[in-house]
This record gives C-alpha cells, structure tokens and sequence, in this order.
C-alpha cells in the first residue's frame, strides 16, 4: 500500500471521533432555527443507453417520505438490464447479455441548522457485487447563505468470473467528500465541491486483455488508485424565468490520469406547464501511466483498458418537463423526457477492426414521471 | 506542535470563546446581505445544483463506467433557506 | 495538510462563523410592534396601529417557501376559531408577482386578509431571519410571540398563545 492510502485508512477511527466531537460542538452554538428535510418524492423512470455496440435499459424507482416532520426515509431500486457487443467484447469474446440490479435505503435526520444523512447501497449482476455505506452533513449557517457538507461512503466489492469458479477477489473503496455553496446574491450562487477516492482490491476486469508486442496478455492493474476531483460550479438566474449554469472539474489521480470536465446548462421556463433544459458537456482525459494501446516494453503493471486511454468526449442534450398537476403546499407531478447524443474520440486506443482510432457515438435516453408531495 | 495541528484547535476555542461573550468587538463581520424574504430566485427549481435524483444518478452511471474521472458530482446548499 | 486535519480545519471555521453570525430579529419587549400599512388583496389598504385592541398574528409568508404553504391551512383554522373573539390574522405576502399570491391563496382557500409587501419594506422593518416569520401582538400593540419557521405542532403554540391573550 502507497503511504497515502495508509495514513487515510489507519486515520479513520479517529477522524470519526473527531468529526462527532466538533459536531457536538456545532451544534451547542446554533440558534433556534432549523433546516428543512428534503421534499417528500417518487419518481419512475424508464432509462436508454445505446452506444459502442452496448445497449442498457431498465427501469428504476425511488420513494421518499418524511415521517412527524423529522426523519425522511427514502428508498430506491435500479435495473440495468446490459446486452453487450461491446468493442472489447467482440473482439475477444462474443457479445452477452446479463441484468444489473441496485438497491438503495436512507435516512436523513434534521437538527437545528444540520441534516445527517445515512445510506446504504448494494449493487448486484451475475459476476459483481458491490455493498457500499454513506454518511453525509451538512449544514447552514450565515443566514442560510453558506452551506457546507461533509460526506464518507466506504464500500466493498465482490468481483467473480464466469466459469472460473477459483476466480474470487475483491475490491474495497473510500470516498470523502467536501462541498460548500455559497449564496452570492438574491440570482446566483456558487459552489465548490471535493471528493478523493481511494480504491483497494481488484481494480481490473477478468475478461480484459492487454497487448504487448501485439500479443494478448492478461492485464495487470496496480492493487491500489487514489484520486482527487475538485469541481467548481455557478448557477445563475437571467431574469425572465431563465437560469444558467456552468461547471467545472478537475480530476487527478496516482495512475496519473489527469481529466477535465466542462458542463454548461440553460434552463428556461415556457408557458406556466412547461420547462425546457439545453446542455452541453466536453471531457478530455491523459493515459494512465501503464495504459498501452500496444506496449513495446515489459512494465510491471499493463493495461488497454479504453476507461484508462487518453481520449476526448462531447455530448449534448435537451430535457422537457410538462407540470401535470400543481396543487400548492400539497403535491406536484411533471412529466420528464430527456435525450443526449456522446460522441467518444480516442486518441491512442485502436479499433483492431479498422486499425484506426476508435471512436463512437452514443445516445441516452430518459423518461420519467415525478411527483413532490 | 505542529502548526497545522494547532490552527483547527486555536480556532475551535476562539469560537467557543466568543459565542459566549457577547460585549467582545470583534472586526467587522459583514451581516449575510442576501435577506430569508428575498431568495424568491433561489428557490425556483431551476436554481438547483442537480438534476432530478435518479435522472442524475442513471447520467452519472454511463459516464463514470466509462471514463477515468469520477466523484466530487454531489450538490448541496441553495434553495429557499427557510426554517 | 492532510485530509484529516482539513475536515477539522474546515468544521472548526465553522463553528466560528456560527458564533459570529448570531443575530436577533424584531423580537418581544415592551415597545409596541413597528406600525405599517399595506394594501390587501381585495384592494383596500389596512394599518396595523387599527387592529388595536384586537390580538393580532402577522404571518410574513412566500409561495415559494414550502413551510409557508404548509402552515396555511393551520392559519386559516385558526382564523376562523377565533375572529369573532377579537382576533385579526394578517398574511404579508413577499412575492415578486402579485399574482402568484393571489391564485395561491385562493387555491389554499385563505380568508384571512392577506396584504402585498413586494418591496420587502416591512419585512425589512420586521428584520426577518427566517421564512416564514409569525409575530403574535398583544391587544396593547406589544411584540408578544415570535416564531422563526414552522414545522408540524407550531399551529397548537400558536393556539395556545393567542388564547392566553384574548383572556387578558
């Protein structure tokens, strides 16, 4: 283990200690007031992904409620049903199709100006499991105008092979996150938003090759990745029922992949029922270190996984949401369609079916009804 | 000690210190300038930092299975600020 | 520094900004409730200085703040309950748009008055800290009670307290 990810995982227990004991103190100081409990919601939505000779489609649910006013409960379930012909797939395997499920339950708990959240996860196909758990806080002060939050999900994967019985590892990940908004006037507000990752285990695929000197070789990924992304956004409202927003992120980690992220929206309210969204993304991310589309040297670790390869992508989307029903201070249901067009663009990872660079379009699509209660 | 180690605590007792003591003068804080009666914006829907949750979470899915990038996607803060 | 002593750094300044950001609005004493008028609704101006004698609640409220819309329906009964025992409720309403109120009100069924305060001048003068704000005022025009939000259970203080003053 690199001495980074030692001193985070043995600092743990004592982070915990000292984060509820400077929490305790938080809120011995505040005022009277009190944070609002996020709004009770279902929702069901109907997902597409097509692109790269990969189609996912599933549905999903979530539900929350909020019970005496104090504690809101919610509960989610996600249904990726995968048929894959993929790239990699056909090229070294033959396309499959297999069904990924997910479940998630929370608790949020609301105490003068904080809300605790508490979640857990578990994600389940043929040959991956994942169990995670999440603790997040926030909190208000400045007159509501600064908000500042704090959150730690650890989790535990379980990565098997089909028709490998002895094939059985695992993968172990850390996250923290650090987020502050801050309210810059009565139309804009600002954010900043930190997460470093720390992974342990497994970090490969079992069905992946590399190439060194044009042969096929099993990869081989280092056992440890920690990673850091600091994301600055600005939400502003134009007046006349429009806001804009942009964002910003920046992403590096210790396989030295260095990424940006550059997300622009425009949201614009029609008529009284209606609200049309426009958005736009580009990323660009550099190789990691032991990533070879065709290595021409032995190194100790070797990947031509296409995730670590340097390569560019730009999409573009619009989202419409009809106001179906508005009962004030009661319940409101909008009816969602969203659609988005990915181009991916790799710039050293080749389409051996071609022998040019790969490259693919992919289109997502979102139905959905929600309802806030 | 270590200076780092020592800022966390100094601040921690200054601000024990002055929630108790009321009469202490301190430099001028500014008062929050955006007023709970005029966040009329901020409220609105399309100030939100994030997209409905599982929209966001199905997006937030597809991108991170296939890029290297991943985290610091949670939003927080905003909104109306009332109670 | 290490992510560990970050998180301290960052909940300790906290915990400062909050001791320094404590501030207190219009709150209860012995000087009589700042006076204002304001047009209602239904197109008539009211004064606040006229309702003495009666036990007034002024609830500052927003359509756009969910708590608000909440307490409405509680306001409301509680209106009814007690307007023949010399008990006045005043709405001030703080939208932008007049019209948002008045659809929203009528959608809540609202028969209390509810007056337009679209400049913020008496929420300004009442130096709010919260939405919605609810200040109770003795018959003798005195700050008696005042709530910062509202969460299920507040209707029955709000009861309670305006029944202590109408015995008085």
């Amino acid at each position: 283990m690199a001495a980074t990810e030692i001193r985070i995982a043995s600092r743990l227990p004592g982070l915990l200690r000292r984060a509820a004991g400077l929490l305790g103190s938080l809120l011995a100081v505040g005022g009277a007031k009190a944070i609002e409990l996020p709004e009770n919601r279902a929702e069901a939505l109907y997902h597409v992904y097509k692109g790269g000779g990969v189609t996912a489609d599933g549905p999903a649910l979530l539900v929350r409620k909020s019970l005496a006013d104090k504690v809101s409960l919610s509960g989610s379930y996600y249904v990726d049903a995968v048929s894959n012909a993929s790239i990699d797939v056909v090229t070294t395997a033959s396309p499959f199709k297999e069904k990924r499920t997910s479940y998630d339950l929370g608790v949020d708990f609301a105490h003068r100006d904080s809300l605790m959240s508490m979640s857990v996860y578990r994600s389940k196909e043929p040959d991956y499991t994942s169990d995670a758990f999440s603790l997040d806080l926030s909190h208000e002060f400045f007159g509501n105008m600064t908000t500042i939050a704090l959150g730690y999900t650890r989790g535990l994967d379980k990565v098997f092979k089909k028709n490998e019985v002895s094939f059985n590892d695992y993968a172990k990940h850390w996250q923290y996150r650090l987020g502050l908004t801050q309210v810059l006037t009565p139309s804009m507000l600002a954010s900043a938003n930190l997460e470093v990752v720390s992974d342990d285990g497994y970090l490969g695929n079992p069905y992946r090759a590399a190439r060194v000197f044009g042969a096929t070789v099993p990869e081989r990924n280092p056992r440890t990745r920690t990673s850091r992304a600091l994301k600055f956004r600005v939400i502003g409202d134009l007046g006349n029922r429009n806001a804009a927003r942009a964002e910003y992120r920046y992403f590096w980690d210790t396989w030295a992949i260095k990424a940006h992220t550059l997300e622009a929206g425009y949201s614009r309210y029609v008529g009284s029922d209606w609200l049309a969204d426009g958005f736009t993304r580009f990323y660009k991310q550099s190789d990691a270190l032991f990533y070879s589309d065709n290595a021409t040297s032995e190194t100790t670790y070797i990947s031509r996984n296409r995730q670590l390869s340097a390569f560019r992508s730009f999409g573009i989307g619009g989202k419409l949401s009809y106001t179906a029903k508005r009962v004030p201070g009661q319940y409101e249901m909008k009816i969602v369609g969203s659609i988005e067009r990915i181009r991916f663009d790799y710039k050293n990872f080749t389409d051996i079916r071609t022998g040019q660079a790969y490259m693919f379009n992919a289109n997502l699509l979102q139905l959905y009804v929600t309802a806030t209660y | 000690m270590n200076k780092a180690r020592v800022l966390p605590t100094a601040l921690l007792a200054c601000s024990a210190a002055l929630s108790g003591c009321s009469s202490f003068s301190l430099p001028k804080m500014p008062e929050p300038w955006v007023k709970p009666y005029e966040r009329e914006r901020l409220a609105d829907p399309i100030m939100k930092g994030s997209a409905d949750p599982l929209s966001a979470r199905h997006r937030e899915h597809v991108l991170v299975v296939r890029e290297g990038a991943r985290g610091a996607n949670s939003a927080q803060g905003g909104g109306c600020g009332c109670n | 520094m290490t992510l560990p002593t970050l998180i301290k750094t960052a909940l300790a300044l906290l915990a400062a900004a909050l001791a320094l950001a404590a501030q207190a609005a219009v709150s209860p004493g012995p000087g009589p409730a700042p006076d204002f008028t304001l047009r209602a609704l239904d197109g008539r101006n009211l004064r606040l200085h006229e309702q003495r004698g009666q036990v007034v609640l002024v609830n500052f409220w927003a359509t756009w703040c969910g708590p608000c819309k909440q307490e409405m329906p509680h306001l409301n009964r509680l209106y009814e309950k007690y307007r023949s025992s010399g008990f006045m409720l005043l709405g001030v309403n703080v939208d932008e748009d007049a019209r948002n109120a008045t659809s929203t009100a009528a959608k809540l069924g609202v028969t209390f008055p509810v007056l337009l305060d679209a400049e913020k001048r008496v929420s300004r003068l009442y130096d709010l800290t919260t939405m919605p704000s609810t200040v109770i005022i003795d018959r003798d025009g005195r700050v008696r009670h005042l709530h910062r939000g509202y969460r299920e259970g507040y209707e029955q203080t709000y009861d309670q307290q305006v029944r202590e003053l109408l015995k008085s």
